[in-house]
């Protein structure tokens, strides 16, 4: 009997080690992540000095005298993203407040599903969709637009985002507590001035943490601006513009054959470095404002 | 006197009538909004089927790619999917499951736990290329495995475990407390009572997480064009499973392979319009895939838990 019970207590520690180990295997792919692309990096910036790399107005690793700026990329990046935000942002913020305020019970269960198989969408696919149905749909507004810009991709990466910013600020507009909201209903306030007033400042640091999120997908969003964006480093702010982002780089380096050691393939881990940076910036800022906004109430 | 108190009263009458209608306007707005957003995705979906109505066929899932647009079919791309799914499901599913399980059932609060759940926060929010980065680097060529179809599920794997962690957390957290204690009281160990009654109540739960996760995977596309996966491949893997001893093999993990969206990518970027038709017909299976499981992990959802009463 005895032994039967130690043989189970010493299972029960072997498979609690088991289970620690696949939990630690998350820290691993971190920090995998982060060596990679230092450790391939590193040759990289042997070459090139940090300050041409964040200077120089020129990418063109292809070239036979490569210049290697990041800022063409990095301006596209900013651009598609300030473009998908100018969509998602307003639009998730207005489903949040419509599902978590004024929506009833059955809509939200019905609607919430629908909307997030838009975040669900094959990338590659919404690539299609901006290349082939949303450029020559903008051309009837704007004949001057080329066949590949940033608007498009910049638009269609908003409509994707959207589910993400809006299931995250509902969450946290949710988690108000009802209280705020019923001293607001008895100072005589409507639903509309209580959502506005009351809810969505309470909520705030939530709201911001979504827009974090939204962003950070926006940033690393690859396919439709790689298919619809003309991959054409291109130091512009101008949206109507063709140009490539860090991402689009990326992917149009690798559909080459690029030997393991050749300076251009060093600097896909390079671009990969600086986008990853931006992102854990965003993600760090979004961890804090999230635990923040926990201990309000 | 009379006149003055009128007055007011007409004017608090037409201010709360403003007030309202800015309700009643707002609810039209978010309806029109949440209309246009999935408007838009009726629309993507059947211009796609539309634009691609010619080459549904057959043929189409038994050719294999060709130069000819309308010879050219799918045939090396849902054979590499369908591997490299089962790949990415071997992995991610016992990894995922197992770190849920330690995070919510075993994890003391400590530090060590605390930088586990950080960092799966942060896998979820790592764009999807920044794997293919960490794939190109870590299995390609540090453990030379190439440009496989293993390397491609690991990749997929490791990209939609943060989804299956988080999704089978949710559906552990669900369980209530009075069914573990139960079971302790019955000198049930902590893994008996996880293995034997959390886990059977949380399975709709992680099917739910595991088919979600999945139906991301297979439309990935940046991570697999940076491992270096080849678009025209018109051969397919070994098959896994053949008539003679011993009837399973592995070869088929080291072969080349193509994908669904990898295949839709190439014919996009064609200036050839013949294959765009190709690239829709392409993009139609693959969204109606994606919708399809999105689906089936809602139903599953909804079926778990109309059966189950605590």
């Amino acid at each position: 009997m005895l032994r039967r019970l130690r043989r189970r207590k010493i299972r029960d520690r072997v498979i609690e080690s088991l289970l620690l180990l696949s939990g630690l295997f998350a820290v691993f792919i971190t920090a995998a992540i982060v060596y990679i692309l230092v450790s391939e990096s590193i040759p990289f910036f042997r070459h090139i000095r940090l300050v041409e790399f964040f200077t120089d107005t020129m990418w063109t690793p292809m070239f036979d005298s490569p210049r290697f700026g990041i800022l063409p990329l990095l301006a596209g990046t900013l651009v598609t993203t300030f473009v998908a935000l100018c969509v998602a942002i307003p639009c998730g913020i207005i489903i949040a407040i419509y599902l978590s305020e004024f929506a009833p019970h059955r809509v939200r269960e019905v609607v919430k599903p629908f909307l997030e198989l838009l975040g669900a969408v094959p990338t590659v696919v919404y690539g299609y969709f901006a290349l082939m149905m949303v450029t020559p749909f903008l051309r009837h507004f704007l004949p001057d637009l080329p066949g590949f810009n940033m608007l498009s991709p910049g638009l269609v990466i908003g409509i994707m985002i959207i589910p993400y910013i809006a299931s995250v600020s509902e969450d946290a507009m949710r988690s108000v507590p009802n209280y705020m909201r019923e001293g607001s209903y008895a100072m005589g306030a409507t639903r509309f001035q209580t959502a506005v007033r009351v809810v969505v400042p309470g909520a705030i640091s939530g709201i911001a943490a979504a827009f974090i999120l939204g962003i950070s997908r926006a940033v690393g969003e690859t396919m439709v601006v790689a298919v619809a964006g003309g991959l054409q480093p291109n130091l512009t702010w101008n949206p109507m513009e063709s140009a490539a982002t860090i991402t689009a780089f990326i992917v149009q380096v690798s559909l080459g054959d690029l030997p393991h050691d050749s300076i251009g393939y060093q600097s896909i881990f390079a671009a990969g470095l600086t986008l990853m940076v931006t992102t854990l910036i965003f993600n760090i800022a979004g961890f804090m404002l999230t635990r923040r906004f926990r201990e309000v109430y | 006197m009379a006149g003055a108190v009128e007055t007011a009263r007409a004017q608090l009458y037409a201010s709360v009538g403003r007030r309202k209608l800015l309700d009643r306007l707002f609810v039209l707005l978010g309806m029109c909004i949440l209309f246009a957003a999935l408007l838009t995705l009726a629309v993507l979906f059947l211009n796609l089927v539309h634009d691609g109505a010619g080459r549904f066929g057959w043929d189409f899932f038994t050719s294999f790619p060709s130069r000819i647009a309308t010879r050219a079919g799918i045939l090396s791309a849902w054979v590499g999917t369908s591997l490299v799914m089962l790949v990415t499901v071997a992995v991610a599913m016992p990894m995922g499951v197992a770190a849920a399980i330690y995070l919510e059932e075993y994890a003391p609060k400590n530090w060590v736990t605390a930088i586990i759940e950080i960092n799966v926060t942060n896998l979820a929010g790592v764009p999807s290329i920044i794997y293919g980065l960490l794939a190109l680097g870590l299995f390609v060529y540090k453990m030379s495995l190439g440009e496989s179809i293993a390397t491609a599920g690991l990749t997929l794997a490791l990209l939609i475990l943060p989804i299956v962690i988080v999704a089978t957390r949710e559906a552990l957290r669900a369980v209530p407390r009075s069914i573990r204690e139960a079971a302790y009281a019955l000198g049930a160990t902590q893994w008996e009572v996880t293995a034997h009654h959390v886990l059977p109540y949380s399975t709709g739960g992680i099917l739910t997480g595991m088919i979600i996760g999945l139906s991301r995977a297979i439309g990935e596309t940046a991570p697999i064009i940076t491992i270096g996966a080849l678009a025209f491949i018109a051969f397919l893997p070994t098959p896994p499973l053949s008539g003679d001893f011993p009837y399973v093999n592995f070869t088929w993990l080291s072969d080349s392979f193509t994908v669904m969206p990898i295949q839709m990518f190439n014919w996009v970027s064609r200036p050839d319009p013949a294959f765009q038709v190709n690239a829709a017909a392409a993009g139609a299976i693959l969204l109606g895939m994606t919708l399809l499981m999105n689906g089936v992990a809602i139903y599953v959802r909804y079926r778990f838990r109309k059966k189950i009463n605590w």
